[in-house]
Order: structure tokens, then C-alpha cells, then sequence
């Protein structure tokens, strides 16, 4: 699958931790990061997510003088198709019943500022379970690798995706 | 500041409110900051006219990122080897996050002390929104 750069610097990290309220001076102020343990400032544990907004072909964010799927005048910027059968799924509805089921990372070195990651991409395992509160669920594992400079890993992440039937019920 | 493994013994656990009445705004901050700007999270009226849901709610690497906020402060930066979660509920505009962990396991692999960890966060209503796990390196 797809394979992107993705560098790493020091103001991103910054907005990256407080976007998670994480006040640790070790990822705003490189005086105090060097004198650490790492030794200088370092990415909080979930910060390659951010690496999404290097990715050419990500889906989740608006792309100039596109239609976008979220709500302008109308509830959403995408018209529905003329519907077909069994098209009904495959437009905004499709996205909007795919959610998050869980997140892996291995970190194998810490991430820091100047680092200039290559990510790639495959597919893992996928599987299908009757859910309790969403209709049949359809669970696909993705696995995103992070390596530095010298392609040595730096993080491991495995993502799981799913898609329900219907919108998830608040029991 | 980092733990020692012969100050840990099993069923130690450590606790922080890593949320406290989780606004909109962070959510946006998060779309902004991670780059996810899925309309679920940020966008009430698709949230709720397109997708059926009350209202928008946080993404799940929200949580799982302020869960590990208690994990660093406990095991010291730059000390996780991994960290998994699985999201088990959504967490709302208003939620109150209390993220703990409990050790589960002291072991050596390759000369290296690690420390095994439960990960679980609850809202308000102490309903679990993340379960997971941690492992990070410790001192001796």
C-alpha cells in the first residue's frame, strides 16, 4: 500500500500534546527536554497519527475546490447519487459508520524533532462479528510502520477499523 | 523519576483525571493537531443528520492519547515499549476522564527490567470508554 514521508518537527509535537491537555514541558521546551532522560524533546506515545497529515491519499481531511462530506449548507457536501440498489452504503453513509475499535503501537526508539520518517502501509488480518449494538460488524486491521533516516523502525502501529451496520446505539 | 522495578509489586496501580469536562474545542484542537478532521468528531450537524448520532464525540485517539498522558507522567518519558487500547465506548462533549493503571507483571527480557500494565479510563459515570495495556522499560 501507500508509503509517504513524513517529517517531524518541534512545533507540531507542541500542538500534538496540548491537543491531548498533556502540560509535560519535555514537548515545548527544549531547555528543560535536555535535561531529561531522552535528552531532548521527544513525541508523546500517540503522536504518529499526526504523520495523516503527510499522507497524499488520506480520505478524513478536506482537499481544496473538492466536495467535502461534512456539512456546508447542506448536511453534508457530497449529494447523494442516484440511488441504485445496493448503493446506498457507499457514499457518505459508509465513512460514517466506520469507527476506530483499537490502537497498537510498539516503540522500538523515541521520536524527536528533525526526524524525517518514511511511513508504510499494509493491510492486516480482517474478520466479521455479530455485534450487540451495531448490526454485523466488519473488523480490518491495518499496519503502519514508522523508520527513521536509516530505515530503522521507530514505531509500530496496528490499527483496527470497524464498520457497522447502523449508527451505534447509546444502551 | 523513573519507577524501579524492586519499589513495584503486582496490583500497584496509578490514577489521573486526564479530562475534565471535555469541550468541543479540545476535539477540534485534536482534528487539528492529528490531522483526523473525520466530521463525526467536529461537525454537529452531520454528526447528528447524517451519521444518527446525538451530537459529535471525541475521536478515540483522543482519549487514548490523554490516557497516555497518566502513563508517561508515571513510567517517565521516553519508557513505553508499547501501548494498545482498545475503545470500548465513545467519549461525549462534558465527559470527565479518570485514566488508571495497574501493574500486572514484572519481568526481564534481554537484561531489561519491563513493567506490565493494565490501562483502563472511565468517565463520570465510571463506564469504561478505553481498556488496554502498557509495557515500559523500568530501572532495576
Amino acid at each position: 500500500m501507500a508509503e509517504f514521508k513524513f517529517p517531524v518537527d518541534a512545533s507540531q509535537i507542541m500542538l500534538f500534546a496540548r491537543a491531548v491537555g498533556d502540560k509535560n514541558p519535555i514537548y515545548s521546551d527544549a531547555e528543560y527536554a535536555s535535561g531529561t532522560e531522552p535528552g531532548g524533546t521527544i513525541a508523546p506515545p500517540t503522536f504518529v497519527q499526526a504523520g495523516c497529515q503527510y499522507d497524499p491519499s488520506f480520505p478524513l481531511r478536506p482537499r481544496i475546490g473538492e466536495p467535502w462530506f461534512g456539512s456546508g449548507k447542506e448536511a453534508t457536501g457530497i449529494k447523494p447519487k442516484e440511488k441504485k440498489d445496493d448503493d446506498s452504503d457507499k457514499s457518505s453513509g459508509s465513512s460514517a459508520r466506520m469507527l476506530h475499535a483499537e490502537q497498537q503501537y510498539v516503540y522500538h526508539k523515541p521520536i524527536r524533532p528533525g526526524d524525517e520518517l518514511t511511513v508504510s502501509t499494509r493491510r492486516g488480518n480482517a474478520w466479521t462479528k455479530e455485534g450487540r449494538r451495531g448490526g454485523a460488524l466488519n473488523f480490518t486491521e491495518t499496519i503502519t510502520e514508522y523508520r527513521d533516516a536509516n530505515g530503522d523502525l521507530v514505531v509500530t502501529a496496528t490499527s483496527v477499523g470497524v464498520t457497522t451496520g447502523k449508527a451505534v446505539s447509546q444502551d | 523519576m523513573a519507577l524501579k522495578a524492586s519499589e513495584l509489586k503486582i496490583g500497584d496501580t496509578h490514577q489521573e483525571q486526564v479530562a475534565q469536562n471535555l469541550s468541543r474545542t479540545q476535539i477540534v484542537q485534536y482534528a487539528g493537531a492529528s490531522g483526523d478532521y473525520m466530521p463525526l468528531h467536529t461537525d454537529e450537524v452531520y454528526a447528528k443528520e447524517i451519521a444518527g448520532y446525538p451530537g459529535v464525540f471525541a475521536h478515540g485517539m483522543l482519549s487514548m492519547g490523554a490516557t497516555g498522558v497518566m502513563l508517561t507522567n508515571w513510567v517517565g518519558d521516553g519508557r513505553l515499549t508499547k501501548y494498545s487500547a482498545r475503545f470500548t465506548r465513545q467519549v461525549w462533549p462534558g465527559d470527565d476522564l479518570i485514566a488508571q493503571a495497574t501493574v500486572t507483571g514484572l519481568v526481564e527480557e534481554d537484561g531489561q527490567q519491563l513493567v506490565e500494565l493494565d490501562v483502563v479510563t472511565t468517565n463520570q459515570d465510571g463506564q469504561e470508554v478505553i481498556n488496554g495495556k502498557a509495557t515500559a522499560r523500568v530501572d532495576p
